[in-house]
């Protein structure tokens, strides 16, 4: 089972994001997917949280995740008011949206680290809501990149699923688009 | 063919409700609830549900509105969790007393004070005597085939019935749930058509005051009192055990998918240590079970369906090779212990199985319940039962008692 923690702020699409990639894992031929958002009340801005859970069976278990495989990050702010680090495996991903790579006094765990300056990129396609770059789509693509278990196109049918046909079109651009400039940087890290 | 949706426990019992066609819908938005309040408002304003949703101020009415259009003859249904299920209480009485076969998701929600809007089973739990039927689910596809089956079971017996999922955990939870086609749906459940119903054409006095005797009506038929009603409506509690089971095998038949009726049974093969729970928590339980197997334990769940009726003669037979039994449960009746413990322990007396009952509290108002933790639970239990001092004690799992 892989268990994966979207990192980001209310109104920033965690939610929709981790829904999709429940959609595409399951078109991928995973029997078992769950998504769930941070349990209780959601403010915008405020840091929150959503999980995924990806298996080959179906799934029993809906506690919280505790040590996740992988850490998807839309906001790098929130490394000074989460502990995202204490919530990810060693040996794990790491997936940071930010406008520069992270620093390498940064990396406390022996992680892969996926890059990607998602806000950049949804500029770029004109992926907006409210005059703020979407950024919950673009890291998908970031995200399969480095963990290549989902197939680009089961992302495309998971968006088709999600939302209306133009909005899908223009997110899977942006996806394809994070996909391609997305940054791995390998195993490595202060802990090694 | 039927569909596959990755939806949530709320967009379950609501594609369910509309498969099963009420005519009357009224409820009252709670979290975590409100969702299926949401979506069965759009399914009707859009057409896709056929049906009057009534909008109404407070749980109380929700429950009012339901009981007169059930007694004109109505399918109907409602949906709360937590406090919202409390200030029904009176109106659960009524709508039992009535014999209407109301069905209600309850999204269980921990009872303020202190507010929580977080899981537990308080709610439902503390409803135990007001005479609904009352069934608990694991998962999202347990959801959408047990509110079937509830509408099957209710019209049967004339029983209002609660289904029950733990809230946040399962209602705000996506998973792929299989979507049971229309047409099967209604031939596994025909219309509604009540043996008694209020009809101008035909006027009748329904629930007229009871004496404590019985008594001539005005055409000289010596009817019922009020304590042969009582007894009737625990008699067809005794027949809807069979109803359950019935029910669910002919679901199995036509949709492939079986609940094991009042009860489910997980590794219980050569198990002498049972682990045993309600929703989602026994779901959860498992795999600890899993996990304890690897090391030679033999150790299975036996997960309870139905708290009401309770299924005694069922935990007989899964409990006959019992050494141990362990009871997780998300709530507390205050004085005494677990209130399913309680359940599991008289339905044991006299049967000749003497196992230790443990009794867990786990879970209030939303306290994270890990498998892992769940392991540690059992080792320590079995660790315990080892020194023999091991009876009545109420464990409060993952709880700070300093």
């Amino acid at each position: 089972m892989y268990e994966i923690i979207w990192h980001g702020r209310g109104g920033q699409g965690v939610v929709l994001a981790s829904e999709v990639l429940a959609e595409a894992a399951y078109l991928q031929g995973y029997k078992g997917v769950t998504s769930a958002p941070t349990f209780g009340p959601e403010r915008r801005g405020a840091p929150l949280a959503a999980s995924t859970r990806i298996s080959h069976e179906p799934i029993r278990t809906f506690s919280q995740i505790e040590h996740a495989d992988i850490a998807v990050v839309l906001d790098d702010s929130l490394f000074k008011v989460v502990d995202i680090w204490g919530r990810l495996k060693e040996g794990g991903i790491m997936v940071v949206n930010s406008s520069a790579p992270p620093a390498e006094s940064s990396i406390v765990k022996k992680v892969m680290i996926i890059w990607i300056d998602a806000a950049a990129v949804a500029r770029e396609h004109r992926l907006t809501a409210g005059g703020t770059p979407v950024v919950n789509t673009p890291l998908l693509g970031a995200l399969v990149k480095g963990w290549n278990y989902i197939a680009l196109e089961n992302i495309e049918q998971g968006l088709a699923i999600k939302m209306a046909a133009s909005g899908a079109y223009k997110n899977f651009q942006a996806v394809k688009s994070a996909f391609s400039k997305a940054v791995i940087r390998e195993y490595r890290g202060t802990h090694a | 063919m039927s569909e596959i949706r990755i939806i949530t426990g709320n967009e379950a019992a609501a594609l369910a409700v509309t498969l099963c066609e009420p005519k009357v819908v009224a409820a009252y938005p709670i979290t975590p609830q409100t969702k299926i309040s949401e979506l069965l408002s759009m399914y009707v304003e859009t057409g896709t549900l056929k049906a009057e949703y009534v909008r109404v101020e407070s749980e109380h009415s929700a429950l009012t509105v339901l009981i007169s259009a059930s007694t004109v003859g109505a399918r109907v249904f409602t949906a709360t969790s937590s406090n919202g299920l409390l200030y029904m209480h009176e109106q659960l009485h009524w709508a039992a007393g009535s014999r209407l076969p109301i069905v209600m998701c309850c999204v269980n929600r921990g009872v303020g004070a202190p507010w929580s809007i977080f899981n537990d089973q308080q709610d439902s739990m503390s409803q135990r005597d007001t005479g609904w039927i009352q069934l608990y689910c694991r998962d999202n596809q347990e959801i959408i085939d047990t509110v079937i089956q509830a509408y099957r079971i209710a019209e049967q017996v004339y029983i209002p019935t609660m289904v029950c999922y733990d809230g946040f955990v399962l209602s705000h939870t996506m998973m792929p749930v299989e979507i049971p086609e229309a047409a099967q749906v209604k031939n596994f459940l025909p219309p509604y058509r009540p043996h008694t119903f209020l009809d101008p054409e035909r006027p009748r006095t329904i629930n007229p005051v009871f004496f404590p005797w019985r008594r001539e009506n005005a055409e000289g038929v010596l009817c019922d009192g009020y304590m042969e009603m009582r007894y009737k409506l625990q008699r067809d509690f005794d027949t809807s055990l069979e109803v359950i089971e019935d029910v669910n095998v002919q679901y199995t038949d036509l949709f492939g998918r079986n609940y094991g009726g009042l009860i489910w049974e997980y590794q219980t093969g050569d198990a002498d240590i049972f682990v045993t729970g309600m929703g989602s928590i026994a779901q959860e339980a498992t795999l600890a079970v899993d996990a304890l197997r690897e090391e030679g334990i033999k150790i299975g769940v036996v997960g309870i369906r139905s708290f009401r009726p309770f299924p005694k003669e069922k935990l007989i037979h899964a409990f006959s090779r019992a050494r141990i039994i362990i009871v997780f449960q998300k709530a507390i009746s205050y004085g005494n212990e677990g209130g399913l413990s309680t359940e599991v322990k008289a339905a044991l007396y006299g049967s000749g199985i003497d196992a230790p009952v443990h009794d867990y509290i786990a879970g209030l108002g939303g306290r994270d319940v890990k498998t892992r933790e769940l392991i540690a639970a059992i080792r320590d239990t079995l660790e315990r039962s080892g020194g023999g001092d091991c009876k009545n004690k109420t464990t409060w799992l993952n709880c700070h008692r300093g």
